[in-house]
């Protein structure tokens, strides 16, 4: 059994990374990643409230949406079926689980806040977090899977800006072409990051 | 069409691309870009998503509380996906089968909040619905150039017909790997970006 989370873990974090290999979240972590300490900002509060998240939409499908989940309030539903709401259920949880941890970040760590401040709300339309979703509803995930596979994402995601952030402070002091500099470069480097992370793909643990 | 509607429709192709130029929404626009149909499809539900999204949202923006626009703007924009979404399931399923979490993601692509937010809480519905064409049309510019290469390079076809004969069929060309992964919309949405600031040296970024 821990295995099978342990290789979940690995396979979220490197295999199937969120920004490298299926291009989530790429808004922000082109636009953040100009410096390495908001990076590690951005990344933490992206790995807590994936891990939140991922858990709590689990929840929320397998006892509210799917196919006779309502079953324990009548047997009349146990023929409704209201997956097709979960789009929208899901971007609301997130959306206020964004909100509850913005305002407990608040109340109980100042300095953490003020840290993260611009990122928080940022984070509710990061398609990382949405994306991360869908995919453990598409895969069926059971709650202890989801939580493994929220947190993982998230690490990887983390390491991932944090790593790029590293690399374009680097490139400061090289000199790229006028019109490659900025964004330009920060493509390239993302691509050459991304063949990088292709050497996971097959690791199984 | 007078000056304005034009402005506002065919800016966001060259001038202000939401994608070459904003950075926005290029999460969708690397994955689903592997082969032209479904980069088509998923340009024809963007567009129709944003323009939309702009129409409801501007037509309410006198009613919406500042404090909590962003949530109304999700729902109003989750809602529009998954009417799409129902569609696309029912017209077009296998295509959607291979978009998978993607079409979801239409909820988060930034371009759809971003008009909403920079332009549709602003202006009237009539005009708000043309800007998101006009923004949707850059996006799927983007889109279908990236997957026009990807295909092209990727596995010698164009819509799935095929152009260069592979060499795996008895032909001559030998397909190119790389454009089939992930790294490759990187390196082109890079080139076309340095292309585009290289013959508009205005938009070049000074650090």
């Amino acid at each position: 059994m821990l295995e099978h989370y342990l290789s979940l873990l690995t396979k979220s974090i490197f295999v199937e990374n969120m920004a490298l290999a299926f291009f989530l979240g790429m808004c922000s972590f082109l636009a953040v990643s100009k410096k390495v300490e908001t990076a590690i900002g951005l990344g933490a509060a992206v790995i807590f409230v994936l891990a939140v998240c991922v858990p709590l939409n689990q929840l929320i499908i397998v006892s509210l949406l799917k196919e006779g989940a309502l079953v324990w309030i009548s047997p009349d539903f146990a023929t409704v079926d209201l997956s097709f709401l979960s789009f929208l259920v899901q971007i609301g949880t997130i959306a206020a689980v964004v909100q509850v941890v913005e305002m407990a970040v608040d109340r109980y760590a100042p300095a953490l806040y003020n840290a993260l401040g611009v990122f928080l709300p940022l984070i509710a339309v990061n398609c990382a977090i949405l994306g991360a979703s869908l995919f453990m509803e598409q895969r069926e995930y059971s709650l202890g899977e989801a939580a493994v596979f929220g947190l993982g994402s998230g690490i990887g995601w983390a390491m991932a800006i944090v790593a790029l952030a590293a690399l374009r402070e680097k490139m400061r002091y090289s000199n790229v072409p006028e019109g490659l500099r900025g964004l330009g470069i920060a493509f390239i480097l993302t691509g050459l990051m991304a063949i990088g992370f292709l050497a996971f793909s097959g690791i199984q643990l | 069409m007078d000056k304005q509607t034009k402005g506002v429709l065919f800016d966001p192709l060259f001038n202000n691309n939401p994608i070459a130029l904003q950075v926005l929404g290029i999460c969708s626009a690397l994955a689903v870009t592997t082969k032209l149909e479904t980069a088509l499809v998923m340009s024809i539900a963007l567009t129709t998503v944003t323009a939309f999204s702009n129409l409801a949202i501007s037509s309410i923006r006198n009613y919406i509380p500042s404090s909590i626009r962003i949530i109304v703007q999700l729902t109003i924009i989750a809602s529009l996906v998954i009417i799409t979404d129902q569609v696309l399931k029912a017209f077009v399923y296998d295509v959607s089968k291979q978009m998978s979490v993607y079409v979801g993601l239409i909820i988060t692509n930034c371009i759809v909040m971003g008009r909403a937010e920079a332009y549709a809480m602003a202006n009237k519905p009539g005009i708000s619905f043309l800007d998101g064409i006009g923004n949707g049309l850059g996006y799927s510019m983007v889109l279908l150039a990236v997957a026009f290469f990807r295909e092209l390079f990727g596995s010698g076809k164009l819509f799935g017909i095929e152009i260069f004969k592979t060499v795996n069929d008895g032909g001559w060309y030998t397909t190119n790997g790389l454009m089939v992964m992930s790294p490759s919309a990187f390196f082109i949405i890079g080139g076309m970006i340095w292309a585009l600031r290289v013959a508009k040296p205005s938009q070049q970024e000074k650090e």
